[in-house]
């Protein structure tokens, strides 16, 4: 029968490993449980410095770490979100020298001397970026958890509208696209809404673009 | 993750002599596939070259009056470029039908034709898949497969080639322009680039280990009608179940290539010669010895009648 005292060592030993197999760990003495466990060989790492919203920054980093985990992590700019982690569903969307990219789907080592933007470095809640007071306006979100991917997405799509770049929807390759619902729908596609805000999404970049779509 | 060592080199000739150097590495250009393997542990390698800032970025005119296309140019610049949106209009559309926007401006050309199966037995680690762990079996076979390959299967693997610009670049008699280790310096038709799963799934092309890929050439350009016509499950961003690529003339001759269909883009010249007839017969050639599982006999209707549907829009 257990004992209230042995009762609170394992408790005491579940609450600080977070598992209850580590209680029996820590009936090991310690001794035997370093001699039995190789010196963990560190993973390598590499240095990289860009530029995050305007800053400088420079990071020592576990070379498998995605530019997404520095900036979260490391960076705790916790503005850009994790979903996938496989690029599928866009949270994780930022600007890198003017483009949108997956930052799940990026080393954050391969972004030497980057100019990357967040979605903290488009506005701030006191003076808010025309793309982010649009989303306020049209209530373009519900969760909100895909809304900074969507806003970084929604500012680089009226940039590469205005550059020309075709979609899958433009009908005249030689002629430059325009800013239209069907246009920004597609554009907008690599950006997932599990609320499904899609219309009053597309309803605020259309307020942006300063056309009525 | 396995963990990596990482380096960054500046010149094609540094990237094959960094890969001679330490066995177990790849190269990493967009890395929007590679990663992703990565992180399933599907690839492990021990070492990354990274050749994304290799000058190999720009779109020239070929003196024969086609264009060189660097390896690293992004699928989004390619797809912009005002000579290809001119001279090669199939080229523009199968790539815009392609992924997502974000992903487009981080994809590269030669990582495009590079990337592997979404077969989802090869990304699922608990699943046998000889493509992944060559000998262990192929689970699609039997299971969901109606994604999966009609024509150029095996009985080891019938996964697709997940890519559309490669249609449109099998259509353009591309080339792949590539250097070795030692230096030497080839260029592969894209028809002789993919190699047919037989027994040996998970070799996918004619590269040699450590042979970079340089550019791709496009012959110079042939008019027409171009039509990129992809069918999925959804309007946007989602893998073909099936493709037709298609540059028509006036006079009803042209060219065709499927995507989703199987392990390359698929084009048989032969069955081109019947396009003035009709979209039947030239479906007949092209899908000549077709092989269907349970699930998946639908893509040849799906392929007749989208070929119709194609020739009948080129003649406007």
């Amino acid at each position: 029968m257990q004992t209230p005292e042995e009762y609170e060592l394992s408790r005491r030993g579940v609450l600080v490993g977070g598992a209850a197999s580590v209680a029996t760990v820590t009936l090991v003495p310690i001794g035997t449980a370093a001699a039995a466990t190789p010196a963990a060989k560190a993973p390598p790492t590499a240095k990289v410095a860009f530029e995050v919203n305007g800053t400088a920054r420079e990071l020592e980093l576990d070379t498998r770490t995605s530019l997404l985990d520095a900036l979260r992590e490391h960076l705790h700019l916790t503005g850009t979100k994790k979903g996938c982690d496989h690029g599928q569903c866009g949270a994780c969307t930022v600007i890198v020298d003017g483009r949108r990219i997956n930052s799940c789907l990026t080393l954050a080592v391969m972004h030497e001397g980057d100019k990357i933007t967040t979605i903290e470095g488009l506005g701030t809640p006191d003076k808010m970026h025309a793309m982010q007071d649009a989303f306020v306006t049209h209530d373009g979100y519900q969760c909100g958890y895909c809304t900074p991917g969507q806003i970084c997405s929604a500012v680089a799509v009226l940039d590469e509208i205005k550059a020309g770049i075709p979609s899958h929807v433009t009908a005249d390759l030689g002629a430059a696209p325009a800013v239209t619902k069907v246009e920004l729908r597609e554009r907008m596609s690599g950006n997932i809404c599990r609320c499904g805000a899609y219309s009053n999404i597309i309803d605020a970049i259309t307020d942006v673009a300063g056309v009525k779509a | 993750m396995k963990s990596f060592t990482y380096e960054r080199v500046d010149s094609a000739a540094a990237a094959t002599a960094a890969f001679a150097r330490t066995p177990g590495a790849r190269f990493i250009a967009g890395g929007t596939n590679l990663l992703d393997l990565m992180k399933l542990e599907i690839e492990a390698p021990s070492h990354l070259i990274d050749v994304s800032r290799v000058a190999l970025d720009k779109i020239e005119a070929t003196p024969e009056g086609g264009l060189r296309i660097g390896a690293m140019v992004r699928n989004t610049d390619l797809a912009s470029d005002m000579r290809v949106r001119r001279d090669y209009g199939l080229l523009t559309r199968a790539l815009v039908a392609g992924a997502s926007g974000q992903l487009r401006n981080k994809a590269t050309t030669a990582g495009n034709l590079l990337q592997r199966t979404r077969c989802p037995y090869f990304y699922d680690t608990n699943q046998p898949c000889n493509k992944r762990k060559p000998g262990s079996g192929c689970a699609a076979i039997g299971g969901f497969n109606r994604l999966h390959a009609v024509v150029g299967a095996s009985d080891a693997c019938i996964a697709t080639h997940p890519s559309d610009m490669a249609v449109a670049m099998r259509a353009l008699d591309a080339a792949i322009e590539t250097v070795d280790a030692a230096g030497k310096a080839r260029a592969i038709p894209i028809a002789d680039f993919y190699r047919a799963p037989g027994k040996t799934p998970h070799l996918e092309t004619v590269l040699a280990p450590g042979e970079l890929i340089t550019a791709v050439t496009l012959p110079k350009p042939v008019g027409g009608t171009h039509i990129y016509q992809k069918v999925r499950d959804r309007a946007s961003y989602a893998f073909a179940l099936i493709a037709v690529g298609a540059i028509v003339q006036r006079d009803g001759t042209g060219r065709v290539a499927l995507g989703g269909v199987g392990y390359k883009p698929w084009r048989v010249e032969a069955a081109e010669a019947a396009l003035p007839r009709g979209a039947k017969p030239v479906a007949d050639g092209l899908l000549a010895g077709a092989k269907t599982t349970h699930e998946n006999a639908y893509k040849l209707t799906l392929v007749e009648r989208t070929l119709a549907g194609v020739l009948a829009q080129a003649k406007g």
